[in-house]
């Protein structure tokens, strides 16, 4: 029998989680002074680190800049130590700037940009450690560097992964089950109002499922969503103590 | 739930990637016993009282067995007695590495809510949990984390109110593990005797698997070669000095043996083994690792019989016996090598007769499968004496080096041998068709009785209860799935309907019924017995379309013109009520009668003349209509003896119900692909090689006829002008020649072949659509077809190809084995009907020449059987033969192909297991020197066990 077993009988996931649980997800704000928004985030052994700078002027050609809200640039790029082979990852392929492309789109629909007309957000997150989810762990890191920044957003963007094995939606999916072949999910979303940002999802899976797996990820991005909270709470305490 | 994570690190290398992986460890898994009020398990599994009644721990007691005792004794846990067992985590996912068959079987009866069986987490529990240390090997740290879990089932335990008295028992037979665990303070008894102890039944002993240190416990002899590591065969296959196979067995000499080398057409070979050493301990089917003798050591086969009667004491020294033929010549020499290791085992329950020792008191005995083809084997039983006489099923266990045959446990005893019941039994299980009566959880799912058509229905589908349905079956059909309709329409049209019984209506995708359906595959008919695909209530009551009910039907319905030429199709759900339920014989009787009239009588003349000109069609792009003798018995409705036997006539009717339902099948396929060309569920003949072909282009040549077999209609052709004057059933021979020659109809899925073509039929595309009752291929084309008409949704399984073709093999060995298993069943009913018969002459015709042998077959019994011109212990006659015609010369007669004889024929029962029909030849009469009527000139077919390679490729007068 070849494979591995990605859901138990008693309904234990390989690292001993249950379907629905999310994997531990910790997190830091403010870990840069220089830039103006920083934020270090794990989630399980994903660790992403995001640094915000702006709302700025805008660098370069002018004409890039729009006169009724602001741009926002995002960039994306791993590690080379983040995988179990070391590699060197140069920037601008393929799949870094569809990573950058979908967190740009991620953002622009979070941000009240509306409000710095002729200015522009830089985003720049970095995998550390890949396990699985890394769109997740960097939208999730971002939010709190936007928000660490001080820029106005809509609400939280959370995002997280659902998979389906054997007819069960699995959250927050980890490496081993995402390349365990199966469907994997990316959902970034407005977890207040309910709006999706982003979803994305390349391999194919039959209509009836994809309900329950939209409705999976959309609980777990909400329990995303209450740790982030919390974190973004005690930061504040923290700060707040500081200057007081 | 969060928050009752720690965090703890589990690394893995595998090669010279570092795998890191979270191991969450959690303090909500219940240890799952009702006595225990601190886990708040809402259903635990374990039971308070949990009685197995053992000598050795009188209080009541949880099993936790290791993952040896699962692997060698998984037949003493699924007794019903054995309940009430913790299975570690750790152990089932040993279990899962080490034996895919074990670990279903063992998820099987966890599942199994009467077994009492639980899984606990161990793994992922807070206080079992154990990491490995420095040094410590994987086995090692598995067994200690056996013993933490073990240790702290009986810490919780007993700390639980009321369950003081509960124990928990560690299974294990490996010294050093029990020794470490009674250190630790914990109940550890060895399987054996534990087993040993219960009260209750000892029966349960004899099913204890003999474990590998009692395996080599042996006279020290050795007998065999070491089996070669896998390693080492690996690399022996991949630098060509080995070559890899299956194992074949000889089944009329156990001293010799084929192996089909595995591998592309070209260099595909077959390599012959020959002697118990070269053997090697590989049994049929076997997967092995064969080494090429030098070409001096080349053989040829022999051409005798050989039965392992010997061994009435193991390990005498056998007679080697292949020298008698080295007389061959050098052109017969075939390529012969010997086994130097095992690849797969592919070991499976064996049925059979027990040989009894001689010495009373012995507990070992030898056993004698049913299956020529695998050796006896030795069990260990203080029963015996209760089991001669009966068929028992034994599972063998291993074979050491040291022994003459492999070592088995015993497992169930099917009851008398020659018993009916008995018999049907054995065959049933010989050939893996899943008998037993469909669980709760399946019958859970039929319709609720009384059940009627309700206003909702009707609204959703066709109401077609006003038109003149019929149905046309064999006699006795219960399970009616298909009717027909006729009439003619004002524009001087037909419109001609095929109404399949709508069994995707009751059977929903996915549930237990449907999964029960799906593993049965199709209906098994055996003489006078049915195995249902389906319950009952389905198979004979709602989805059955009888006349004068009505039911829900899928339609398939066609507007024709005059010459049958197809102008519209249409597909639906409908509901109809059939007027009459037909047999084929009532059915031509009303189309010959012409004093009758009414409106069924019409449409069935109306058929039946659209039906020719469909089958004039047919025929003319080629298809080839074959034939293969076919009997029936007639059944004594009391004792279920045959009585009588004859072959099935074939009437108009039958070739026309056929040609609808052929129709039917070809629009349906049709229609799916167009609509799933990824995912239809089709069925194909792929043409013979023109090899094939050889011993019929010989045959007709020896008559002086001339077949061409280039295309399927070349060879319809010349089927249809080879006649011979005053010989009416020569062509039928011919026929049946043809029919051996076809290779075997199989399904597929569409996204996985390209070759869709039925070569039998001369149909580009063909599925099965119009037997859904007995078959579960047609109810997924039901389902793919109520997709494609927008009369259902899809469901995930039936859109993903992979999931179709598994699908697909599952399919054809159940339909495979189902046609095994209704020949071994009209095999043995012709027995029994000899055998009441006693002795008969009866005259049939040659149908092979072989070199000792001629094949005989006797039209009115549809028999086959071989007489034989030499044996083992006497004088053997002058035979010539001759490869040309082909033809055999016995003291001065020559056979031809096709010759008619005399024979006669009679049930030898001297052999209980393996009772055969005798034939000899009494017409043309040969003399031998010293001829002795009873005992020359003849030899058995065995019927019991014979398989024919070559599978017909139409079925009875019902099959499209």
């Amino acid at each position: 029998m070849a494979g591995i077993e990605l859901l138990s009988d008693q309904g234990y996931r390989l690292d001993g989680r249950r379907a629905t649980e999310l994997r531990k997800v910790q997190a830091r704000m403010g870990v840069f002074a220089q830039a103006d928004g920083s934020a270090y985030l794990e989630q399980g052994n994903t660790k992403a680190l995001a640094v915000v700078y702006g709302p700025h002027e805008v660098r370069g050609p002018r004409a890039k800049s729009l006169h009724d809200r602001a741009v926002i640039n995002c960039q994306y790029s791993m590690a080379t130590f983040s995988t179990a082979e070391r590699k060197r990852r140069p920037h601008g392929d393929r799949k870094s700037s569809e990573m950058s492309l979908h967190l740009k789109q991620t953002f622009e629909a979070a941000v009240l940009t509306q409000l710095y007309p002729r200015s522009q957000i830089d985003i720049y997150v970095k995998i550390l450690q890949s396990d699985g989810g890394n769109y997740t762990a960097c939208v999730n890191a971002a939010t709190l560097a936007v928000v660490d920044a001080g820029i106005p957003m809509r609400d939280y963007v959370c995002a997280c992964t659902a998979g389906f094995v054997d007819d069960t939606p699995l959250a927050d999916l980890c490496h081993a089950e995402e390349s365990g072949g199966g469907t994997s999910l990316s959902l970034a979303l407005l977890p207040r109002s309910g709006q999706i940002a982003l979803v994305q999802m390349d391999a194919r899976i039959h209509q009836d499922h994809l309900d329950t797996l939209m409705e999976a990820a959309m609980t777990a991005c909400k329990g995303v969503s209450r740790v982030l909270d919390g974190v973004v709470r005690q930061h504040l305490q923290e700060v707040s103590v500081l200057t007081a | 739930m969060l928050k009752s994570k720690t965090f703890v690190k589990k690394t893995r290398s595998g090669g010279i990637l570092k795998v890191v992986r979270e191991h969450y460890l959690r303090d909500d898994i219940w240890c799952g016993s009702e006595v225990c009020g601190e886990c708040r398990d809402e259903s635990p599994v374990l039971q308070r009282d949990a009685c197995m009644e053992s000598s050795l721990c009188p209080s009541p007691h949880y099993l936790i067995p290791d993952t040896n005792v699962i692997l060698h004794q998984i037949d003493i846990l699924e007794d019903p007695l054995i309940k009430n067992v913790i299975f570690l985590q750790t152990v089932l996912q040993e279990v899962r590495h080490r034996s895919a068959p074990v670990y279903k079987r063992i998820r099987d009866a966890i599942h199994n809510a009467d077994k009492h069986f639980y899984t606990f987490t161990n793994e992922h529990h807070r206080e079992t949990f154990i990491e490995r240390e420095p040094g410590e090997s994987a086995n090692d740290r598995n067994d200690r984390a056996i013993r933490v879990a073990a240790r702290w089932y009986g810490q919780h335990l007993s700390r639980a109110a009321g369950g003081g008295e509960l124990q928990v028992v560690l299974l294990t037979d490996d010294q050093d593990n029990k020794e470490k665990a009674e250190k630790n303070g914990i109940l550890v008894y060895k399987c054996e005797e534990y087993v040993k102890s219960l009260i209750a039944n000892p029966e349960l002993v004899d099913r204890l698997a003999l474990t590998s240190d009692q395996n080599e416990i042996n006279s020290g002899k050795v007998l065999f070669l070491e089996h070669l590591p896998l390693s080492k065969i690996q690399a022996g296959i991949k630098s060509g000095i080995y070559l890899q196979g299956t194992f074949h067995a000889s089944r009329d000499n156990y001293l010799e043996a084929t192996v089909f080398v595995h591998g592309e057409a070209a260099e595909r070979k077959e390599v012959l083994i020959q002697g118990l050493q070269s053997l090697n301990r590989a049994l049929h089917q076997d997967v092995v690792a064969v080494e090429l003798l030098s070409r001096e050591c080349w053989v040829s086969p022999s051409e005798v019989v050989l039965q392992d009667d010997g061994g009435k004491d193991e390990d005498t020294g056998e007679e080697e016996v292949e020298d008698k033929n080295k007389s061959a010549e050098a052109s017969i020499l075939k390529p012969t090598g010997r086994v130097v290791g095992i690849i797969k085992r592919n070991w499976r329950p064996y049925c059979g007769l027990l040989s009894q020792s001689n010495i009373k008191e012995a507990t070992r005995h030898l056993f004698t499968p049913d299956d020529r083809r695998i050796p006896r084997i030795r069990i260990e039983t203080r029963q015996a004496s209760n089991l001669v006489g009966h068929k028992i099923m034994v599972v063998i266990d291993g074979w050491p080096k040291n022994s003459r045959y492999p070592n088995g446990h015993f497992v169930k005893n099917l009851g008398d041998v020659g018993g009916k019941d008995t018999e049907t039994e054995v065959i049933l299980l010989e050939h893996d068709v899943p008998h037993l009566p469909f669980s709760q959880a399946v019958l859970s799912f039929l319709p609720k009785m009384p059940w009627g058509i309700t206003e909702e229905d009707v609204k959703n589908r066709m109401d077609l209860r006003h038109l003149c349905v019929c149905s046309v079956d064999p006699p006795g059909c219960t399970d009616i799935d298909d009717a027909l309709h006729f009439r003619e329409l004002e524009n001087k049209n037909f419109e001609v309907g095929v109404h399949i019984a709508d069994v995707s209506h009751f059977i929903r995708p996915g549930n237990a019924l449907d999964q029960e359906a799906a593993n049965r595959g199709t209906t098994v008919y055996l003489c006078g017995k049915r195995i249902d695909m389906v319950p009952e209530l389905l198979s004979s009551n709602l989805c059955s379309l009888r006349s004068d009910v009505e039911r829900f039907a899928f339609s398939c319905i066609w507007e024709m013109n005059y010459s049958a030429e197809i102008i519209k199709t249409h597909f639906t759900k409908s509901v109809i009520k059939s007027k009459a339920s037909l047999t084929y014989a009532e059915a031509q009787l009303r189309i010959d009668d012409t004093s009758l009239n009414d409106d069924i009588t019409q449409s069935l003349r109306g058929l039946n003349r659209l039906a020719k000109i469909l089958k004039a069609k047919r025929v003319e792009k080629g298809a080839l209509s074959l034939s293969s003798p076919e009997v029936r018995f007639h059944m004594d409705s009391e004792t279920h003896d045959p009585v009588d036997l004859h072959t099935k006539e074939l009437m108009e009717t039958n070739s026309m119900v056929e040609e609808f339902m052929l129709l039917a099948n070809i629009s349906v396929a049709r229609k799916i692909y167009e609509e799933f060309s990824e995912c239809a569920l089709l069925r194909k003949h792929p043409s013979p090689p023109p090899s094939n072909y050889d011993i019929l282009i010989k045959a007709a040549k020896s008559k002086g006829l001339l077949i061409h077999t280039d295309t399927a209609k070349a060879l319809a052709d010349s089927l249809n002008l080879a006649e011979i004057e005053g010989f009416p059933y020569f062509n039928t021979l011919l026929r049946i020649l043809a029919t051996r020659c076809m290779m075997q109809a199989v399904y597929f899925c569409s996204g996985m072949d390209s070759d869709f073509h039925h070569y039998g039929l001369a149909s580009p595309i063909y599925t099965h659509f119009t037997s859904p009752i007995r078959r579960y291929s047609d109810i997924i084309v039901h389902r793919l077809l109520a997709v494609a008409i927008g009369a259902d949704s899809t469901y995930p399984d039936l859109m993903d190809k992979h999931k179709q073709a598994t699908l697909c093999n599952n399919l054809n060995y159940r339909h495979k084995m189902a046609q095994y298993a209704q020949r071994a069943s009209v095999a043995f009913n012709t027995q029994l009907f000899f055998k009441s018969k006693g002795i008969l002459n009866e005259d049939g015709f040659i149908l092979f020449v072989r070199k000792n042998a001629i094949i005989i077959l006797i039209p009115k019994y549809g028999l086959e059987g071989t007489v034989f011109f030499e044996s083992k212990d006497k004088p053997s006659p002058h035979i010539a033969f001759s490869d040309e015609g082909p033809t055999l010369t016995v003291e001065g007669h020559t056979f031809f192909m096709f010759d008619k004889v005399k024979v006669t024929v009679a049930l030898d029962a001297s052999n209980i297991q393996h009772q055969k029909i005798r034939m000899a030849l009494i017409e043309p009469h040969i003399t031998v020197t010293n001829y002795n009527p009873h005992n020359i000139l003849t030899s058995g077919s065995d019927l019991g066990m014979r398989a024919k390679k070559k599978k017909k490729k139409k079925k009875k007068s019902h099959k499209y």
